[in-house]
């Protein structure tokens, strides 16, 4: 197996692959996860989001490739220790109260006794189950399972904290609440693996991501990376393709049908660009100035482009 | 493992199926009591010599013990087959196995828990109606505990193999395939005996060969016969002796079990245990 792993990375693949029958899950997986950032990994269904965390947890082989877990090999028993893992679909043993399901993943960490209560009651209170600790776990509701799935994740103060769609049952309060409690998480100095394909939480939360689609990683990096910079549509008439020479002290500009795209313009130079267009004799009607948003960027990246998407 | 085994117990304990089988314990032991004390007190009240009612209690007793071990039997199994194939189902597995666990300790965890409930089950239950029985009619067999013993290694046996299965089927097929292995292990034991009755006017009959092939795949009516033996009073045994046609009867054990068959009955549940330790590391969740 291969191991690779710098001092601050938790998670590293190389080329991992996996194959069930004649179906390529993972068709050469790279990617590099750190320690104290929540890492986003997005793809489409199907993409291969579950079986990577799968591999990477020992649940099940890879086919080829490898890589490390904590520094460890992938699966490894000690690396698994240091691991929070929410499952994507899962249920806990309904006769449980959620304080029993709490107690049962601490003896399977092997957590001392001692402290415990406050440790639960703690986690109990981050997740909003502090008035169903006692509840039997058959009578919650989808979303106050994944409340307590997430609580599960976070026993022991894990240095990975890997969540497979966490919020996929929750309202939008809940979402939000889960967005502080990965943040808070990450500000102790864990890493988070978010497994996600709802963009907009990612956008708001993550500090890197890896956009995996059919199996491979067809992007990764910070969200500016992977958005790339900030772009400046001006929708204008009478402009030239021979124009664009002189107007690239502003930056990289490409026509887009009638519309002039300038890359990496400050917003404090868009009167100066303005300003030369109307004095070329070019008529100007509007200018929006932003960035690609991930939602467009991941339907550009996974060849998906819908109508009307921007 | 201890762990899993805790948790194991306390699920059991929380499931319908535990119950209901324990209740149906509870009433299969009131219908003794009843059926016996009304052939008691019918019996005694003819007058009739109270040696041959002692005798006839004693063979009462095994067909109660036989029907006692079905039921273990199928406690176990069906106790058995969703222990390991609901939670690959549900994904509970996905959440314990994900934590610093060896499979095999998640397996030997599970099994030592079932086990605890079936040797439990098993005693209480078979212990009840031997006693129940014996303050009724006066009889008490041989022995108590050597019976209990051999009924919950029965309960023991079905339980590892319907693990085993459970490691790949569904709950439902791992327990009714138990249940079918452990109704044909009984038939290749009926067979044998059958064998012998034929043998006594057909001397190149021998069917001991189904009886060894049916104990070394499942040692459950081995284990049986260890149950019989152990209700059987010395004064049938003795008589026996003298009737080689005595050995046909399915309900009837001159000998325990051998040394080399509980051997063999140890063997086989390590090795079906690795098995399934085997069966379960390879799967991928």
């Amino acid at each position: 197996m291969i191991e690779t792993s710098t001092a601050d990375s938790v998670i590293d693949v190389v080329d991992l692959r996996k194959r069930y029958g004649r179906v390529h899950a993972l068709s050469g997986l790279t990617m590099t996860v750190r320690r104290g950032e929540i890492f986003g990994f997005l793809g489409p269904n199907g993409a291969g989001k579950t079986t990577t965390v799968k591999l990477l947890l020992g649940l099940a082989r890879p086919s080829s490739g490898g890589g490390s877990l904590l520094g460890r090999p992938l699966g490894d028993r000690e690396a698994r220790r240091r691991v929070g893992y929410l499952p994507e679909l899962f249920r806990f043993q309904p006769w449980l109260s959620a304080r029993e399901v709490l107690a049962l993943h601490a003896d399977l960490v092997g957590l001392p006794s001692a402290g415990r209560r406050a440790a639960f009651d703690g986690l109990l209170e981050l997740v909003g189950l502090t008035e169903r600790a006692d509840a039997s776990v058959g009578g919650f509701s989808k979303g106050m399972q994944q409340r307590l799935g997430i609580g599960v994740a976070l026993v022991g103060d894990p240095e990975l904290v890997i969540l497979d769609e966490p919020t996929s049952a929750l309202d939008p309060i809940g979402r939000i609440d889960v967005r502080g409690i990965l943040r808070t998480a990450r500000d102790r100095g864990a890493a988070v693996f978010l497994n996600s394909h709802l963009l907009s939480e990612v956008e708001q939360v993550c500090d890197r991501v890896a956009i995996v689609d059919r199996g491979v990683v067809v992007a990764e990096g910070t969200l500016a990376d992977v958005l790339g910079g900030r772009e400046t549509r001006l929708r204008v008439e009478g402009l030239e393709p021979a124009d664009l020479a002189s107007l690239q002290r502003f930056g990289p500009a490409r026509l887009d049908g009638a519309d002039l795209l300038v890359t990496g313009l400050e917003d404090a130079v868009v009167p100066d660009l303005v300003a030369a267009l109307v004095g070329m004799g070019v008529r100007v009607f509007e200018v929006a100035s932003g960035r690609e948003t991930l939602e467009a960027r991941f339907l550009e990246l996974v060849g998906r482009r819908v109508e009307g998407a921007a | 493992m201890i762990t899993i085994a805790r948790l194991t117990i306390g699920e059991a304990a929380r499931r319908k199926v535990l119950w209901v089988f324990v209740i149906l314990a509870l009433l299969a032991v009131g219908l003794v009591a009843w059926g016996v004390d009304r052939l008691v007190s019918d019996y005694r009240g003819s007058g009739s010599p109270e040696a041959t009612l002692q005798l006839g209690i004693s063979q009462l007793l095994i067909f109660i013990a036989f029907q006692f071990s079905f039921v273990l039997a199928m406690t176990a199994a069906f106790l058995g087959a969703p222990a390991i194939a609901s939670d690959l189902e549900s994904g509970i597995a996905l959440a314990i196995l994900a934590r610093p666990i060896r499979r095999s300790s998640y397996l030997m965890g599970r099994w030592l828990g079932l086990s605890i409930v079936v040797v439990a089950y098993g005693a209480a239950s078979a212990g009840l109606a031997i006693l129940v029985v014996g303050y009724i009619s006066g009889y008490t067999p041989p022995s108590v505990l050597a019976p209990v013993a051999y009924m919950a290694a029965e309960g023991i046996v079905a339980m590892t193999f319907t693990i085993l299965l459970s490691t790949r089927l569904p709950p439902i097929a791992a327990g009714a395939v138990t249940v079918v292995l452990f109704g044909l292990a009984w038939m290749a034991g009926a067979i044998e005996r059958v064998g012998i009755a034929l043998a006594a006017s057909n001397p190149g009959v021998n069917l001991s060969i189904v009886g060894d092939v049916g104990r070394t795949i499942l040692p459950t009516d081995g284990l049986w016969r260890g149950v019989i033996h152990g209700l059987e009073p010395a004064i049938v045994i003795a008589a026996a002796r003298s009737q080689p046609l005595a050995e046909a009867n399915p309900f009837f054990a001159s000998t325990p079990p051998s040394p080399l068959f509980l051997a063999w009955s140890v063997v086989w549940t390590v090795l079906v245990l690795s098995l399934a330790t085997y069966s379960l590391r390879r799967r991928e969740l």
